[in-house]
């Protein structure tokens, strides 16, 4: 009996160490009934790359504080890109001003949500916008 | 391209080491998809080459630490490897949390390791329906040793067995009565032990309980008595890598008893008969289920016996012979 899942990651790229809410948010994604991949902190691109296409993900949800994001997300995108992999969505998360939005989405960001957002709207995002690979 | 080149093609993209086409394909394993079937017939006789490693123990006994300090040491020895790291798929809300990784995300960009997490999507034992036909994957890759990590496990979860050439055991000290239960279970499907967290107390009495237990064990002058491999602390480099070196002397000290003693047919033999036995499963039974559920047969036989117009037997027999042609 086919069983399809949504399979996520989320990934803390770049050095701070504050994973509580990456850490929320992976326990959010579970309760939402998707199978979620922590990758804990301190990741390279390439590591969260690699990653992400082991574990065949559908998306990749990356946190970010420390304010290195307009480097480090695109690069994720990139990567993706390089590997044939840009059928991987990718979001951000974190600190992020308003005024780096569009470069991120130029990048090809697919959303981009701040501390204000509530953890149901993710959620329901990702359930909007994302379904598991055929 | 046809269906049937298309499978042959990833079968070849697969033995070629495509990390992206073998990681679809274990999804798609997962997720029951009927073509996956196809492709793993392609994979089939590639596979065999790898030693299966099993670990497992209770919760947090330090398997993942394990498993990447061992892939680590593989690694240096220039042998690839393959990890499927299992944990449990919440019964409530059918998400999972696969959290192994995090302690192996170090080999992440080696191209000589691929882990992949499962989930056990309501498997008991231990482990995930898809293990069985993923370490077919990693095999027919090439990978030279693969690994297998279990949830973490309270005792009778000893599918691991039927899985892997060499299971380790990873206890830690302060189970209290717990190791009376764990006896029956767990404990006769080790072939080596690992006490971790040996610098903690109780550590002593845990050595000297599974001792005493090999003691009893009856094992022949010629068999293989399950070696006790105690890590004080994973985060003492130079301590650490003279227990991983033994422990790793020890797992291929096992894997040449196997071949060496007949035993490593027998394995394959039991992992032969499983796999048979779950794939007839899959093609005579649940079909016949799910044809049955559909037409709405399965809840009128149902009512039958409620209102005991009929017994299970009668009725089982009376499906078989409509199903199978030779029916005993
Ligand atoms: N003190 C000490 N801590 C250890 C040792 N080995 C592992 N740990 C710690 O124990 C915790 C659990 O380790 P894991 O390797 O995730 O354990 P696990 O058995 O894989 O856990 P599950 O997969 O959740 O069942 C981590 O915080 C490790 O850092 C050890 O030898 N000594
Ligand atoms: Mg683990």
């Amino acid at each position: 009996m086919e069983d399809k899942k949504i399979r996520v990651m989320v990934a803390k790229p770049g050095l701070d160490g504050h994973d509580r809410g990456a850490r929320v948010l992976a326990r959010c994604f579970r309760d939402a009934g998707f199978e979620v991949i922590y990758t804990g902190c301190h990741q390279t691109p390439e590591q969260i790359v690699a990653a992400a296409i082991q574990e065949d993900v559908d998306l990749v949800g990356l946190s970010c504080l420390s304010g290195a994001h307009r480097y480090l997300f695109p690069r994720v995108v990139e990567l993706l890109k390089q590997h044939g992999a840009d059928d991987i969505t990718v979001i951000g998360g974190g600190i992020i001003p308003d005024q780096d939005f569009q470069m991120l989405y130029d990048a090809g960001l697919k959303a981009i949500f701040t501390p204000g957002a509530s953890l149901d709207s993710i959620v329901e995002w990702v359930k909007t916008n994302v379904k598991p690979m055929p | 391209m046809t269906p049937k080149q298309e499978d042959i093609e990833k079968a070849k993209r697969i033995r070629k080491g495509d990390v992206r086409t073998a990681s679809r394909l274990i999804r798609n394993i997962e997720d029951q998809i009927p073509e996956a079937k196809t492709t793993i017939k392609h994979i089939f006789p590639h596979t065999g080459k790898a030693h299966i490693i099993g670990i497992t123990g209770p919760p947090g006994a330090g398997k993942s630490t394990l498993a990447d300090a061992l892939i680590g040491s593989f690694r240096e020895k220039n042998k690839t490897v393959g990890v499927l790291a299992v944990d449990p798929t919440s019964p409530f809300t059918g998400g999972a949390l696969l959290g192994d990784r995090i302690r192996m995300q170090r080999h992440a960009e080696d191209h000589g390791v691929f882990v992949r997490s499962l989930a056990t999507r309501g498997a008991l034992g231990g482990l995930s329906k898809a293990v069985g036909d993923a370490v077919h994957v990693l095999d027919a890759m090439g990978k030279d040793i693969i690994i297998i990590e279990t949830v973490g496990t309270g005792q009778q979860e000893v599918e691991i067995i039927n899985h892997s050439h060499t299971v380790i055991v990873v206890l830690v000290p302060g189970m209290g009565d717990e190791i009376q239960a764990i006896k029956a279970g767990i404990m006769e499907i080790a072939d080596i032990f690992v006490i971790n967290k040996a610098d903690r107390d109780g550590s002593r009495q845990l050595y000297a309980e599974l001792m005493a237990m090999l003691d009893m064990a009856n094992i022949s002058s010629d068999g293989w008595r399950p070696p006790i491999i105690r890590i004080e602390n994973v985060f003492e480099p130079i301590s650490f890598q003279k227990k991983l070196e033994e422990l790793s002397g020890k797992i291929e000290g096992h894997f040449q008893y196997l071949m060496d003693s007949q035993l490593l047919g027998d394995r394959l033999r039991r992992k032969s008969m499983m796999e048979i036995n779950e794939a007839l499963r899959a093609s005579i039974l649940e079909p016949v289920l799910k044809e049955l559920a559909e037409n709405g047969e399965l809840e009128m036989m149902a009512e039958k016996l409620i209102q005991k117009k009929s017994d299970p037997y009668s009725l089982a027999e009376e499906i078989a012979g409509r199903y199978l042609k030779n029916v005993p």
